[in-house]
């Protein structure tokens, strides 16, 4: 595959090529800009670079389009991370009074980890992931698209692949842009079921009644469940894997547990032996004794998503940009598009040495267009801006940003409606 | 600074008119006079209940039975408000004025702001549980919350929905009662604990439930003024009569908090190891050895443990050189330590960024905020391990099964600290400590002292900081002379509520 060719020592020699041709500034700064609704909102955004060797800048902004285009141009960054609207130009806070200098505003962004899950996947740990635990991240995103969407209302979601193992979403909603950090913390212990750390054993635990959120996000669960758990990552089949599972079954019903291990002996097929844990479970569940729905637990724990509150709460908290790329495995981070999302195939997303090569390979029909183009020199600006515009659509990184557009294209009309009513009541006094 | 004129003294009955309800938002600061010696013992008082309500809530389920009893004993004994009743407006100006003076004392930094926000959110909590429905509605409308009710249609169809979000809502609820949308941000302590039903940013919320909405305003509000309260406050520390006092409370009753480094350089690296066994309190000890075995901690382990270090005398250099050589064991090379962990270690020490020197976490602090994900090690082990997995750290540690016993039935109750301080007695084979457990870096003072490590230190530790014991024994006579204080003085400080506010 092309894209095992990347090498991170060649980062110096790509990132050049890649801010020059192929970073798609215009639709980034269509987006940060938000419709120009609010004064100054992307003068007052904070970029962080992190640059060669691990040097890293904060309070980095621009008062243009053209301006960030000729700074990242410039400095080439390893990654770029976005972080909020301050109150004043985040790269003039020396000058302002102690104290005045505020983050006031922010997209609300979830965090999902592969590594986070290690203690429930058997494939991979750490900063690996496969095919198989990917699903977890299908999981993650189906339960918390709808989630925000359907309970608490936003509408622009950007679900974006981080470059090694995981996702992130960026809410871009206005109500969500504005929300405090009381607020944002709460939204994300809504969308917590898992708590504990490597003391914990049992991280998920459930009484009456259920809150519909469980239900509906249950049924996400249930629906991958048998495939990827009972399947891919077999955590009924080995015995370790077996004891694990069992661990969660509540202790005061001893007995059950006794019981199943016993019915294990005879029944190995794990579908089989998911039933008579089901089974159990209603059995217990008509007794309406406390621990009763264990088997829900059992595949929250295996499956629920599992956020870092901490990257959602901050107003001030910098996450990786878009389109940024990641040093390690040089993979672009991308949109995600949802409805695609059940073959979204993170080692399919194109590599920085991908989309370079690409936009080297000369294209049938190119070739007489430009030598057009070269013997008319009056045009030669435009052709190159052109050119430019065509670069990224050379390579696989078009669809992506084709997304993306739709993407702000879906809020831009409500731009619209903001600046009419913004212009309305100006003429009102 | 301006000071408004001279204003009349307002005549004592219309205080029947001012305290007519037995609750009030503190909308409007008080404009009377008062005396010195008034002013002196209704801020102490106030604290002293105020502390009450924390202790409380640490130990207790909030407005559960001995919570409830044990405050209004508390109220009594201090002569607060806790009912209504017609001998309860001395008590209510009282609190009226109390709130005010404490709100100067503790709105100078974000950590005393955001004790200070906690208890009375608290403490109106428990004083709105005592109130009619009637008489809760009244305080919405008075506060200009007029949110929807939802026709009779719309609460059918979604009955299913609304009966299972809320374990008190029931069928019966649905019918009987009014439901009203209310957007999640005004609702954040519902939407948090999910305890109601939420659809396209709204939540439903039952009649009976409206006390959170309240709750949240209170502190919305008490929040922006305690802020505008901390810009006004260069005039009342001119004022040489009340600035000693307000230095006083808002030090003295918050306990220590070690935040000012005594014996640093006393500790050598080297000890560190046998110390932890010796006098660290578990969830240092805890912390320490996941270091030790994985030659690294995430963030929040990292903080807790950091400070903590910071707290017991480590140096900046001497942190550096720990966190260092215990991380390049790991995976992590020389030049990516100084460059990324190092920054946050300057960083704890007040050396980068806003060069906040922060302060080791309290017991508090540690239980109820940032609590432990997978692949952390940090927070309090009585509080956020599993007892069983507790039960064999104990046993590793060789506490007897008398005593492992004794800890799980205090963790039972949520007595967390209790626990802790049980845990100490065991290890330190003492039977009855005379301190109150609510700090890590106490209990490794305490642990030093007992096992009689070093006379330098323990002298060093006795030096004037105030401890929680003393502060009850201290004369407050920080103010010179009598006289009164006329608060209208003061008026200008307090920032206007907008609309008014019972």
């Amino acid at each position: 595959m092309p894209s095992s060719d990347y090498d991170p020592a060649s980062l110096p020699d790509l990132l050049p090529l890649y801010y020059r041709r192929l970073f798609p500034f215009s639709q980034y700064y269509r987006w940060l800009n938000y419709g120009g609704v609010q004064k100054n909102y992307f003068q007052n955004r904070e970029f962080s670079f992190t640059l060669k060797d691990d040097i890293y800048v904060r309070y980095q902004s621009f008062t243009t389009q053209n301006e960030l285009e000729k700074e990242m141009q410039k400095m080439n960054p390893y990654k770029i991370d976005i972080g909020a609207i301050y109150s004043h130009r985040p790269n003039q806070h020396n000058t302002v009074k102690s104290g005045t200098f505020q983050a006031l505003e922010k997209e609300l962004v979830f965090d999902i980890d592969m590594t986070d899950y290690d203690d429930v996947r058997s494939c991979c740990s750490a900063a690996d992931i496969c095919c198989k635990c990917w699903t977890l991240m299908t999981i993650a995103i189906r339960i918390l698209d709808r989630a925000l969407r359907e309970d608490f209302g936003f509408q622009h979601l950007l679900w974006v692949y981080s470059g090694r193992r995981g996702v992130h979403c960026w809410v871009c909603d206005e109500a969500a842009r504005k929300l405090s950090v009381a607020a944002r913390s709460a939204v994300a212990e809504y969308l917590s079921l898992i708590k504990g750390g490597e003391e914990t054993v049992k991280k998920v635990v459930l009484t009456d009644p259920i809150h519909p959120f469980i239900r509906e996000s249950l049924a996400v669960v249930e629906r991958y469940f048998p495939r990827y758990a009972l399947q891919e990552q077999d955590i009924l089949g080995r015995k370790e894997s077996v004891d694990k599972v069992l661990s969660l079954v509540p202790e005061d019903i001893l007995f059950t547990v006794k019981e199943l291990q016993q019915d294990f002996q005879n029944e190995k097929k794990p579908e089989s032996r998911w039933k008579l844990v089901r089974d159990q479970a209603t059995k217990k569940q008509a007794t309406a004794k406390k621990g009763q729905y264990f088997e829900k637990e059992i595949m929250l724990q295996y499956c629920y998503p599992r956020l870092d509150v901490n990257v959602s709460k901050g107003v001030n908290h910098l996450l990786k940009s878009p389109f940024s790329v990641h040093p390690k495995t040089g993979r672009i981070s991308v949109p995600i598009n949802l409805k695609e999302l059940d073959v979204f195939d993170p080692f399919a997303v194109p590599t920085i040495s991908l989309i370079c090569e690409e936009l080297d390979r000369p294209r049938a029909g190119e070739d007489e267009e430009k030598s057009e183009e070269s013997k008319d020199k009056e045009n030669e600006k435009d052709a190159a801006e052109r050119r430019k515009i065509r670069d990224y659509k050379r390579t696989t990184l078009a669809k992506y940003v084709k997304y993306f557009d739709q993407f702000l294209d879906a809020m831009a009309r409500s731009w619209k409606g903001e600046l009419l009513r913004k212009s309305d009541l100006q003429k009102e006094f | 600074m301006q000071f408004m004129s001279r204003q009349k003294k307002l005549l004592p009955n219309s205080h029947t008119e001012l305290y007519g309800q037995c609750l009030q938002f503190y909308g409007q600061p008080p404009l009377e006079n008062i005396a010195l010696s008034e002013f002196e013992t209704f801020a102490v008082e106030r604290l002293k209940l105020l502390k009450t309500v924390e202790n409380l809530g640490v130990s207790y389920v909030k407005l559960s039975e001995q919570y409830t009893k044990k405050l209004d004993q508390e109220s009594k004994n201090l002569n607060f408000p806790y009912r209504s009743g017609p001998s309860e407006i001395e008590k209510r100006r009282k609190d009226h004025i109390s709130h005010f003076i404490l709100r100067l004392a503790y709105c100078q930094t974000e950590d005393l702001r955001r004790w200070f926000i906690q208890q009375e959110v608290d403490l109106f909590r428990y004083r709105f549980s005592y109130l009619s429905s009637k008489q809760k509605l009244e305080f919405l409308h008075k506060n200009n919350l007029q949110y929807d009710a939802i026709s009779v249609e719309e609460k059918k169809a979604l009955q299913d929905k609304l009966v299972n979000s809320s374990y008190a809502v029931s069928g019966i609820t649905v019918e009987d009662q009014d439901f009203y949308k209310v957007p999640f941000q005004d609702a954040l302590d519902l939407v948090r604990t999910r305890k109601v039903y939420l659809k396209a940013g709204y939540v439903y919320i039952p009649h009976q439930d409206i006390v959170t909405i309240i709750l949240n305003d209170f502190r919305t509000r008490l929040s922006k003024a305690l802020a505008l309260t901390a810009r006004s406050l260069p005039a009342v520390h001119s004022d040489e009569r009340l600035q000693p006092l307000l230095n006083h409370l808002s030090h003295a009753y918050v306990g220590q908090d070690y935040s000012i480094q005594k014996n640093v350089g006393k500790i050598s690296l080297e000890q560190i190891d046998s110390l932890s066994g010796k006098s660290f309190p578990l969830c240092m000890r805890q912390l320490h050895q996941a270091l030790r075995e994985n030659h690294h901690l995430r963030h929040g382990g990292r903080m807790q443990y950091g400070l903590f270090l910071k707290g017991i005398g480590l140096s900046l250099e001497q942190a550096l050189q720990f966190w260092r050589s215990e991380f390049i064991r790991g995976k992590v090379d020389a030049d990516k330590f100084d460059k990324a962990y190092a920054y946050s270690i300057r960083h704890m020490f007040g050396k980068e960024g806003k060069r906040t020197d922060y302060t080791p976490y309290s017991c508090m602090k540690v239980i109820l905020s940032n609590p432990p994900s997978q692949g952390d090690h940090h927070g309090c082990p009585f509080r956020h391990s599993d007892p069983e997995l507790l039960k064999q750290k104990l046993q590793f540690y060789k506490v007897s099964p008398s005593g492992i016993s004794q800890i799980l039935e205090l963790v039972k109750g949520m007595h967390y600290q209790l626990a802790c301080q049980k845990y100490f007695e065991l290890t330190h084979n003492v039977s009855d400590i005379t301190f109150s457990l609510n700090h890590p870096n106490q209990y490794f003072v305490e642990s030093q002292k007992v096992l009689g490590g070093g006379k330098d230190i323990k002298r060093e530790m006795d030096t004037p900081q105030r401890s929680q014991e003393n502060s009850d024994n201290l004369t407050l006579d920080l103010i010179r002379g009598t006289g009164e204080l006329e608060l209208c003085e003061y008026k200008c400080i307090f920032p206007k509520a907008k609309g008014n506010i019972g």
